[in-house]
């Protein structure tokens, strides 16, 4: 089943056309991953996916994006309810400058949850999730901003699924770290794609064939190619692809 | 050294001293200040000279607790009235508005804080004075009226240094809380204000010192009485309105007990100036934060 | 916990309304000050009230030396804060390196900015008009108001010459320039809309000043010659008229006149930086 269909997809930034006739579907729990070399769109992609782009005061769109069959662009769908169901993890970790605790806590509190027992028990259910816990337990008061940058980008996917999202897009969320903690972010991806449909961009080929089960390629705002991801590294299709994947450019 | 080398060491040696300028200047405005003030701490007594309640030149009394009281009040008066808009102006301007509307405002604001202050206590002195003696009864000439002239001229002064800090919070954090699915005014009220805040207390505090300094437009509507106001309604006379308003005819002790009412004007801004300086070093955030 | 009378949603929109409505006040402020003075000042306004001598202390006449002084403290306050605001900023971001005196400078430039006109006034009378010896005249006045306009300038100029690209003086030194001939022929060239909006910034400030240099200036209703004559700036004409309820008439139109010569360099020099921005970058 398919939790994602994007239809004849156009993107501008003013005059500059960023994405051209992207036609893709994105299954329902997996992993699906985005590669291709800078600047060929697959960042504005995701973001068109929970209409971060709409804060880009002159970003124009044409097509069709659904979630669940319906159409997130529709002048009824409430944005504010968009991005709690797709939630996002950026390229560099941006908790807030609050405690850890608060960092967890900030969604639920803005969604109305107020009651402190079942917000401590989000709170803690969420970092087990990402993993984060057992690092972080004894010191949930303390600033955000002391944890080290592997910790804050699980800090941020722990935010993300304090919501309860539906889907997570993640735009290249081990850009910023070390080996060690890409590792761990990388099991945690594993660990949440049962309960999560996970689209994450990335430039890293092996990472993308660590994690995901699908792969699409993107270049120069057009998707060149859609397919299981170890399909596309094995047996591309086209030889744009095959380039790309055999380092050939980018 | 050739030719090359000197001139360019002459040159460096110059904008050196240009630089020390600023420097210098507050060191002789000290001095001389000083200078002519501090005969009134000691003839008539430092103590007597800030608590003293009376100010009767002529029977050689000297007190200006009562006009450091004014300048108190008329000040806190401006703020609490200037404080609301300009922080919601300024979040407006940074935060909500389209830039088309931002276009329109930024020269606004520009223009408000480019007419004198002369005109802005004209304005007070033709408008506003009349409106409150039909409204609130006696003279029209209050604490009131010289606080709703200071509001309107700290407005710029607060609006432009807010706005700059609240355009300085990291885009991530907004994006952050939007990708949450927080509404805009949830982001401002959680993340943005409480991120900028130090930047806002200081641009509050600089509005301050400028509604303290300020002297013509306070005199012209002030009514400038030396008393402890009971009533927002009362006339009050400043730090500032003491000194224009005798200056021209003042000699010897006098003369002295001015320049040190200049003092006590000049304590209390270098002492807001310390002490939005040290809020601005000690709160600042850390954008970014952490180690990667 | 706060109760929640609000939805997120709701509060969303009353906050915009807030916002859109504190917006509006702003604006209206500023239309109804400069309204209200520029329709009862201008009927006031000819050519002859700016050309002629007042007559009995102002109460009838023009403002003739009124603005000859305005232009003099202006003039004497430009020319001598113009080239030390500038120096000063090329020396803390072209040559200081010891962070504690560029610390203390800026510390003494916010200071200077933030010292009330009132004993900027004070000064002025012990230093110039009297410890200096240059008496009440326009020379004093536009000492007192250069000392006032520089934090200005140095800043604005400051923050302008910090943005210019580290390439372009890259560029400069890789052709074999030395500092001061990269500093005066590229960046400096680059910096100018920035400066150019310093120095205005400053010199309204001077145009509008009348605390400052009430007790160095003189009070004189007659054209000061030269630059040791006394003098009568537009607001402090504006100031005496007002208080002294010399003519409430003429009182009008001086400030009508003070306010179009803020609005007209506001909006002159902001179209001439754009323009000449424009230029430099080729657009």
């Amino acid at each position: 089943m398919n939790r994602i269909e994007v239809k004849d997809l156009n993107v501008y930034f003013g005059d500059a056309h960023i994405l051209k006739d992207i036609n893709t579907e994105i299954a329902k729990n997996t992993v699906t991953a985005l590669i291709g070399p800078s600047g060929c769109g697959k960042s504005t992609f995701i973001r068109t996916l929970n209409r971060m782009n709409d804060l880009i005061p002159n970003f124009r769109h044409e097509g069709d994006v659904y979630l669940d069959g319906k159409d997130i662009y529709n002048p009824k769908m409430d944005v504010v309810d968009l991005r709690k169901k797709i939630g996002m993890v950026f390229q560099k970790p941006n908790p807030f400058p609050k405690s850890i605790f608060e960092n967890v806590a900030y969604g639920l509190r803005i969604h109305g949850v107020s009651d402190n027992d079942k917000l401590n028990q989000r709170v803690e259910e969420s970092l087990k999730s990402a993993a984060l816990w057992d690092e972080v337990k004894d010191k949930l008061d303390n600033s955000a901003m002391g944890l080290s940058g592997g910790q804050q980008q699980r800090l941020c996917i722990a935010r993300t699924i304090a919501n309860n999202p539906e889907v997570i897009l993640m735009d290249e969320p081990c850009s910023a770290l070390d080996p060690i903690s890409t590792t761990k972010i990388e099991d945690l991806i594993h660990k949440l794609k049962t309960e999560y449909t996970i689209i994450i961009v990335t430039h890293n080929m092996q990472q993308a064939t660590r994690v995901s089960k699908y792969t699409s390629f993107f270049l120069n705002g057009e998707i060149i190619e859609s397919n299981l991801t170890d399909k596309i590294f094995i047996d591309p299709k086209n030889k744009k692809t095959e380039d790309y994947i055999t380092g050939r450019f980018g | 050294m050739d030719k090359n080398n000197l001139s360019e060491f002459i040159i460096e040696k110059g904008l050196f001293i240009m630089a020390i300028f600023s420097i210098i200047i507050i060191f002789l405005i000290i001095s001389f200040v000083l200078l002519e003030g501090l005969p009134a701490f000691e003839d008539y007594g430092f103590f007597q000279f800030i608590f003293g309640l009376t100010w009767a030149p002529n029977d050689s009394q000297y007190g200006v607790f009562a006009m450091i009281i004014g300048s108190i009040c008329v000040t806190l008066l401006a703020m609490l009235m200037a404080v609301p808009l300009s922080l919601l102006c300024a979040i407006f301007m940074a935060e909500v508005a389209p830039s088309k509307v931002r276009k329109i405002l930024k020269p606004v604001i520009e223009t408000l804080s480019g007419i004198p202050s002369v005109v802005y206590g004209f304005f007070g002195l033709i408008v506003l004075v009349p409106i409150i003696r039909e409204n609130f009864g006696g003279t029209g000439f209050s604490m009131f009226t010289a606080s709703l002239i200071l509001a309107v001229m700290v407005l710029p002064t607060i609006i432009t240094l807010s706005q700059d800090s609240l355009r300085s919070v990291p885009h991530e954090y907004r994006e952050a809380s939007l990708g949450l699915g927080a509404t805009n005014w949830q982001t401002i009220k959680n993340i943005i204000f409480p991120a900028a805040l130090p930047g806002i207390i200081t641009s509050i505090i600089l509005g301050m010192g400028r509604a303290i300094g300020e002297t013509l437009a306070v005199i012209m509507v002030a009514g400038n009485v030396v008393q402890i106001p009971n009533s927002i309604f009362d006339p009050v006379r400043t730090l500032t309105a003491n000194i224009a308003i005798e200056m021209g005819y003042a000699t010897g002790l006098h003369y002295n007990a001015l320049f040190g009412t200049g003092i006590v004007l000049f304590i209390i801004i270098i002492g807001l100036l310390v002490v939005a300086n040290y809020i601005q070093h000690k709160y600042k955030v850390d954008v970014g934060g952490g180690y990667l | 916990m706060s109760i929640k009378i609000w939805s997120p949603k709701i509060s969303q929109k009353i906050m915009n309304a807030v916002f859109i409505i504190s917006g509006i006040i702003t604006i209206l402020l500023l239309v109804l000050i400069i309204g209200y003075i520029l329709i009862k000042g201008l009927p006031a306004v000819s050519l002859e009230f700016i050309f002629s001598d007042p007559i009995d202390s102002g109460k009838y006449g023009g403002i003739f030396p009124m603005i000859v002084s305005t232009l003099y403290v202006t003039a004497i306050a430009g020319v001598v804060a113009t080239p030390l605001g500038i120096g000063a900023a090329v020396y803390m971001t072209e040559y200081a390196s010891e962070n504690k005196l560029v610390k203390i400078i800026r510390f003494g430039s916010e200071t200077l900015a933030s010292i009330p006109s009132i004993v900027f006034g004070l000064f002025g009378l012990t230093f110039f008009v009297l410890f200096l010896g240059l008496g009440w005249s326009v020379l004093s006045g536009g000492l007192v108001l250069a000392m006032m306009a520089l934090p200005t300038i140095f800043q604005v100029s400051e923050v302008t010459i910090t943005s210019i690209p580290s390439s372009y003086r890259e560029g400069s030194y890789g052709l074999g320039a030395t500092k001061w001939q990269t500093i005066y022929r590229v960046v400096l060239p680059a910096a100018i809309p920035g400066i150019v909006t310093g120095v205005i910034l400053g010199m309204t400030r001077a145009i509008s000043e009348a605390a400052a240099v009430m007790f160095a200036v003189g009070a004189s209703l007659s054209v000061p010659i030269s630059i040791f004559d006394p003098g009568r700036p537009l607001p402090l004409h504006l100031y005496i008229l007002a208080t002294e309820g010399i003519s409430l008439e003429n009182a009008y139109g001086t400030a009508a006149v003070l306010v179009i010569i803020v609005l007209a360099i506001t909006i002159i020099s902001n179209w001439a930086v754009d323009k000449y921005q424009n230029k430099i970058m080729g657009r």
